[in-house]
């Protein structure tokens, strides 16, 4: 007999429908209001953190929901947003700068849901109110830095090598190296290049030799930056106190970052676009500064005027950098003066150290280095950056210095605790600038989603209704697989990690449920068409759904492509929309050739049938 | 239930002269169109700021103007959006000014004199990321033809491929058209919808075709012109169904999406009708120019019988 389904058909399509309901589920449990703790950089969320914030709510009469400890980090529950709000401020204040504490909204999914790895689909921020930046890292400044240092290493080795130069000069995106003589500039590059691959060598003239850096070190530069400068944002995006935010490469030099229900973009600003670096250099004592000042800067050192107006003369080559920092902290000196001690990584211990042994008695310079936008932009119609420097301590070092050291000079307390936090958040290597930001307000979010619902409810029962009429009872079949289809790309959508639900997202979930009957319509008409040509009802069902099975698969297959590239191609509300597309586009062939056959099969399957109410 | 009952073959073929110069008149006025008025870019693509903002009250555009304009704002394009409470303030991109701080300012500006203004968004894009997406936009366009092509000429054949891959091309100028004469803005959601489109057509092109194709084999007798008739005209019920409940979504999405999804929702409502109409002419009146014959599509001699069915669901 026809149409009998085969017990491991019914059995696999329930099994795949039942999973994705099930991980559909979570989405109508709805959110609580929630503040979520995470600890700082010294600080460990424990047990005892646990009970400290238990205290502190028992002690306000605060109502909790439910807290709970997880991943190292605590989640309070709450009922409402007032209660939110206090139970936030308590919770800072009692736990000081240690942790962070962020409002939040949590799925208030069942635990046993939660336990199988259930969770709602993501929302994008057009859809919960947020902002979104994209950031580019300057390039040619990261470039030009590296090779300031290449210049410095050129002047060290040619001097201990003993080969005579007259002078070293970093232009652009190339070093040139002059010489007296040929001989000396042939020796020079013989063991320059033996010295540093990293860098190509050529003679641009008699006497000049040029250093560029050689493709893969550009390459490996460039990533260097942004890998850095992700990490740093990461660091500083936590002292915003966000919870669940994002930080992304995207592309070769840019950077995203989404803080969903950050609303004081200004502030968000301040602290993501400060650039600020701190270098220590020794003052030059060899050179006289009046000098300087008349136009003879020696070679090897700078004048840059210290807070005062007052100029310095430094030494060029740079003890330490600011990316060797893992912590800063403001405080006091014994005399009550403002200092900020710093702590270095072991690496930049060790330089330091080394640095410092033969300069006791010497005068060192902190310096602070800023990079502000100048509001112009240059032929590539990127911003200036201008590069600011300015001394903001000359101490003598008293004692070789080591990883643990302070800076004192500072001008008052907040200075200190300004500084403090710039570095310990981390140096940004390069400048980076904002390009492109978008802020979505909360309100506007909530209508977002709402209007997005309504349409998929109209369009949803306009077509329920029309396929009912049309087809009967296989509009009924057909109808059960366009909400299960629906069941199914939203319990995708919430199993997918990386899936965030976008407005052009449901605006393609709503498209879904108007093509998606597509494949069910090419069925019925084909199950028509037999019985037109005099089939009987068993042998109709059985043609139609062989004979338009082809025809779905290149139908739905050539649009699949067409989403693959545009997932591949775009970025924002395009990949939200393309991923939809897909999922849709599986769905609704999973749903209207499998779903649909196991139900028609054991409806009308294997029995006598006179006609088929299609 | 039966929407058209067609006992007779529709000669849908007999309009297809007709139809080519239709097609070609709206696809010549689509570039003077684009030519002259281009495209109505909206941020995502020209960069610039964009603040929308809602009162409590019907907002007065005129005052709002005034006081962007004692702001060093003069340049500012000042709009309802959705509803009277709601306005879009636009601002060109400009140099000296930190760009992503203007959101703020203009913000500042209308709030100066007390009145309660709810930021709803604010988007700033650079210039820069414009022109990019514009590229990527482009590109992605025409991979995606680029691979259909390919995968069509494979399963198909050469001439169905062209014939399906002009009818996508026919349906993203006349929708790109439609948005440049009714300066409708041209936003990232609305290139989202032209590719929409494209799925959209491709889908109905492939079902024709693939009918086309069967009849080729089945009916040993008749011409081309003769099959592609009857093809057609067993596809048609198919055809109007799946628009009519993809068109009938559309509409909720137009009048309940909300304001920010109307392009979205314009462009695809054209885009399919539009594509229902290429699927039917443009499709298989290119493939028949260019001589499409039973030859080209009878399949291929296999050594076992059966070995070329596709395989049951």
């Amino acid at each position: 007999m026809l149409n009998k389904n085969s017990i491991w058909k019914v059995l696999s399509a329930l099994i795949v429908v039942a999973v994705c309901a099930l991980y559909a589920l979570p989405n109508i449990y709805g959110e609580d209001h929630a503040v979520q703790i995470l600890a700082g950089r010294d600080a460990v969320v424990t047990e005892n953190t646990v009970e400290q914030v238990n205290a502190v709510l028992a002690e306000k009469n605060i109502p909790v929901k439910r807290v709970e400890f997880e991943n190292e980090q605590i989640l309070v529950r709450v009922s409402d947003s007032d209660t939110q709000l206090i139970a936030r401020e308590s919770l800072e204040q009692a736990l000081g700068d240690e942790y962070f504490v962020a409002m939040n909204l949590a799925p208030d999914t069942p635990e046993w849901l939660e336990g199988l790895g259930g969770a709602p689909m993501k929302l994008g921020l057009d859809l919960r109110g947020g902002v979104h930046f994209l950031m580019e890292v300057d390039m040619t400044e990261v470039i030009a830095k590296s090779l300031e240092d290449a210049e410095s290493g050129f002047r060290t080795s040619l001097r201990e090598e003993g080969i005579r130069y007259r002078g070293v000069k970093q232009v652009d995106d190339h070093v040139d190296i002059t010489f007296r003589d040929e001989d000396a500039l042939d020796k020079a590059e013989f063991f320059l290049r033996n010295q540093s691959r990293d860098l190509t060598f050529n003679q641009i003239d008699d006497l000049t030799l040029r250093a560029v850096f050689a493709e893969s070190k550009l390459q490996e530069i460039r990533d260097n930056a942004v890998k850095q400068n992700i990490t740093i944002i990461r660091n500083r995006v936590n002292q915003l106190g966000v919870a669940e935010p994002l930080v992304q490469k995207q592309g070769a030099d840019r950077i995203v970052v989404q803080l969903p229900g950050i609303q004081d973009t200004a502030r968000a600003k301040e602290i993501l676009n400060a650039t600020a670096t701190l270098e220590f250099r020794m003052v030059d004592q060899k050179n006289d500064i009046r000098d300087a000042l008349n136009g003879r800067v020696p070679p090897g050192s700078q004048v840059i005027e210290d807070q005062q107006g007052i100029p310095q003369l430094l030494e060029k080559r740079i003890m330490l950098t600011g990316s060797h920092i893992i912590d800063a902290n403001s405080g006091v000196d014994e005399y009550g003066l403002p200092n900020v001690n710093i702590s270095l990584d072991s690496e930049g211990g060790n330089k330091m150290s080394r640095s410092t042994r033969g300069n006791i008695g010497k005068p060192m310079a902190t310096v602070f280095i800023e990079y502000k936008s100048t509001g112009e932009r240059n032929k590539e119609g990127k911003l200036v950056f201008e590069k600011h420097e300015q001394v903001i301590s000359v101490a003598t070092i008293r004692a070789q210095l080591g990883s643990k050291f302070q800076i004192t000079g500072l001008d008052s307390p907040k200075e200190a605790r300004d500084l403090a936090l710039l570095l310990r958040a981390g140096a940004l290597i390069a400048p980076i600038q904002i390009v492109e930001e978008r802020t979505v307000g909360p309100s506007l979010g909530k209508e977002n989603i709402e209007l997005g619902m309504q349409a998929i409810m109209y369009g949803l029962a306009a077509v329920l209704v029309f396929m009912l009429i049309y087809y009967k009872a296989f509009g009924v079949v057909a109808n059960i697989a366009l909400v299960t289809n629906l069941v199914m790309i939203v319990g995708i959508m919430s199993m997918i990690p990386g899936a965030t639900l976008t407005l052009p997202g449901m605006a393609g979930i709503v498209l879904t449920v108007g093509m998606a009957v597509d494949a069910n319509v090419l069925i019925f008409e084909r199950i028509r068409e037999e019985l037109r040509d005099g089939r009987s009802p068993q042998q109709a069902i059985h043609q139609g759904y062989d004979s338009a099975f082809s025809t779905i698969l290149d139908a739905n297959i050539t649009t699949f492509i067409a989403g693959l590239i545009l997932f591949a191609v775009g970025t924002g509300p395009i990949k939200g929309f393309s991923i939809t597309l897909m999922i849709g586009i599986a769905t609704s062939m999973f749903t209207a050739i499998l779903v649909t056959r196991v139900i028609v099969n054991a409806v009308w399957g294997g029995r006598r049938v006179e006609k088929l109410a299609i | 239930m039966q929407l058209l009952k067609l006992s007779d073959t529709v000669n849908f073929m007999r309009l297809r002269i007709p139809a080519m110069v239709l097609s070609t008149v709206l696809i010549l006025g689509s570039f003077v169109s684009l030519g002259v008025n281009s495209l109505n870019w909206g941020l995502d693509f020209t960069g610039g700021t964009l603040i929308e903002v809602g009162y409590e009250d019907a907002a007065n555009l005129e005052a709002i103007r005034v006081q962007l304009n004692e702001s060093n704002f003069e340049d500012a394009i000042v709009q309802n959006f959705g509803s009277s409470q709601d306005v879009l303030i636009r601002i060109a991109p400009r140099d000296g000014v930190k760009a992503v701080t203007i959101g703020e300012q203009v913000l500042a500006a209308l709030r100066a004199d007390g009145t309660s203004v709810d930021m709803r968004r604010i988007e700033f894009v650079g210039p820069n990321v414009g022109e990019e997406l514009t590229e990527q936009g482009g590109l992605a366009m025409l991979v995606a033809l680029l691979c259909i092509l390919v995968y069509v000429a494979m399963r198909f054949e050469w001439r169905f491929a062209l014939g399906s891959v002009s009818a996508l091309m026919h349906d993203v100028i006349l929708t790109l058209g439609l948005f440049s004469v009714l300066q409708i803005e041209f936003d990232l959601t609305v290139l989202a919808a032209v590719l929409a489109v494209i799925g959209y057509s491709l889908n109905d092109t492939i079902v024709v075709s693939d009918r086309i194709r069967e009849n080729f084999r089945k009916i040993r007798k008749g011409e081309p012109v003769e099959i592609i008739n009857i093809s057609l005209t067993q596809t048609l019920n198919r055809t109007i169904i799946t628009s009519l409940t993809t068109v009938l979504v559309l509409v909720a999405l137009f009048y309940k999406g909300g304001a920010l999804i109307h392009g979205f929702a314009t462009a695809l409502l054209f885009g399919v009708v539009v594509g229902t109409y290429s699927s039917v002419y443009i499709a298989s009146s290119v493939a028949l120019a260019l001589g499409i014959s039973k030859e080209d599509l009878m399949p291929p001699q296999v050594e076992k019988e059966g070995a070329d069915l596709d395989p049951m669901p």
